[in-house]
């Protein structure tokens, strides 16, 4: 395995080509479960386990799709693994490991619905990455979600005692913070690992 | 059914991207161009009218605990549909605006309208809801895209306002998209704020 490509492939979804801040996949849960650090945690691990597993799942129902001649299903067909995963890994934690469940809580089901997570499998295919790049690239954009959103809830978390003008409290002051931190991950644009 | 009102309310008082704050992605994403968020605005009124209609249609059928599901095989459909057809007809969009047409399966906006209206009413209201919010979605879209171009490359639509070397190209790029959605977000809060004064 060329390790060279794998850093690459990790490194471009980590920094230069965040999730978040750059290819805006992921915004709803972003700016919802933002508001304090410790569900930003939560909500970032929970994205890391499933964008993981979606990409190694999605791999061999790609490969079957192609020679089936049915490519053309493949939205409809991620869709379904991505939420029937969601749904299966909510029973497993029920059941195996409940502390972590209740943790997690409320942010699982919302997984389904967080384009973070179709968007992943969908350019593992556009890449034409194979199954370990796939499940490199899967693992590493949720760590850069988990990035870009543990940074934003910390600086969400100082912004709850500053002052905005009125017209910019709440939401749209939060959206200006993204914008700056988005300024500041273009510093990482270019950044390449030979 | 007042189309009237639902129109007002699509557009002004319960705006999916302004007021309800769905469907953010999108909106950052492909607002770079005038041509690609008339592209996306017209994908999404399509699919979510036709998404309404048909969930409308089943609301009796669809057994609760499993809606969600069924919702989305319903919505990933039609998104497989105006996805081919774009990449048919219109090949130029298809290709900017890339992921995004998948991704609409998963814009709450489709889904957030599913639940909250057509799953509760009759076809023809279904049918106008996701006109209204279309062409609500469609328009906030048309906003961020002319501030966007104008600024990013001193052009709309093509048609140069003023030289290229003026344009900051910034706004193009991920920054230009939060910072003129929260400006915009910012400008009708105000605007909301004014008018409750006023009365």
């Amino acid at each position: 395995m060329d390790i060279t490509k794998l850093l690459s492939i990790s490194l471009g979804a980590i920094l230069v080509n965040n999730f978040i801040l750059v290819q805006f996949l992921g915004i709803c849960p972003f700016m919802g479960v933002s508001k304090k650090t410790d569900t930003a945690i939560g909500m970032g691990f929970a994205v890391i386990f499933v964008m993981g597993l979606a990409s190694a799942l999605c791999y061999p129902v790609n490969v079957l799709l192609v020679k089936l001649d049915l490519a053309y299903m493949q939205t409809v067909a991620f869709i379904l693994v991505i939420a029937a995963l969601v749904q299966f890994i909510e029973m497993f934690l029920k059941k195996s490991i409940p502390t972590l469940y209740e943790a997690l809580g409320v942010y699982l089901p919302l997984i389904t619905t967080n384009c973070a997570v179709l968007g992943v499998v969908q350019l593992n295919v556009q890449n034409g990455y194979n199954f370990i790049e796939s499940v490199v690239y899967g693992v590493t954009g949720g760590v850069g979600f988990l990035v870009a959103i543990v940074l934003f809830a910390s600086i969400r978390e100082r912004l709850e005692f500053s002052e905005p003008p009125k017209a910019f409290e709440g939401f749209p002051i939060a959206m200006i913070t993204a914008g700056l931190m988005a300024l500041c991950f273009m510093g990482f644009s270019g950044l390449q690992v030979w | 059914m007042n189309f009237g009102k639902q129109l007002k309310e699509g557009i002004i008082t319960n705006n999916p991207v302004l007021v309800q704050l769905l469907g953010l992605c999108s909106t950052l994403a492909i607002t770079t161009s005038v041509s690609n968020g008339l592209g996306m605005g017209v994908a999404v009124l399509i699919v979510l009218t036709c998404s309404n209609v048909v969930i409308s249609l089943l609301r009796k059928v669809i057994p609760d605990q499993i809606r969600i599901a069924a919702y989305i095989v319903v919505i990933a459909g039609f998104v497989t549909m105006v996805d081919l057809l774009l990449q048919a007809y219109l090949p130029e969009i298809a290709e900017s605006l890339g992921i995004f047409i998948p991704l609409i399966v998963v814009n709450c906006i489709v889904l957030g309208r599913a639940e909250a209206f057509a799953s509760k009413h009759g076809i023809l209201a279904s049918a106008v809801d996701g006109i209204c919010q279309g062409i609500g979605y469609t328009l906030v879209l048309l906003v961020i895209c002319v501030i966007r171009e104008l600024l990013g490359t001193g052009a709309v639509n093509g048609v140069q306002i003023f030289p290229a070397q003026y344009a900051a190209m910034m706004m193009t790029l991920p920054v230009g998209g939060f910072l003129t959605l929260g400006a915009v977000i910012a400008a009708v809060q105000w605007a909301q704020r004014k008018s409750k004064g006023g009365k």
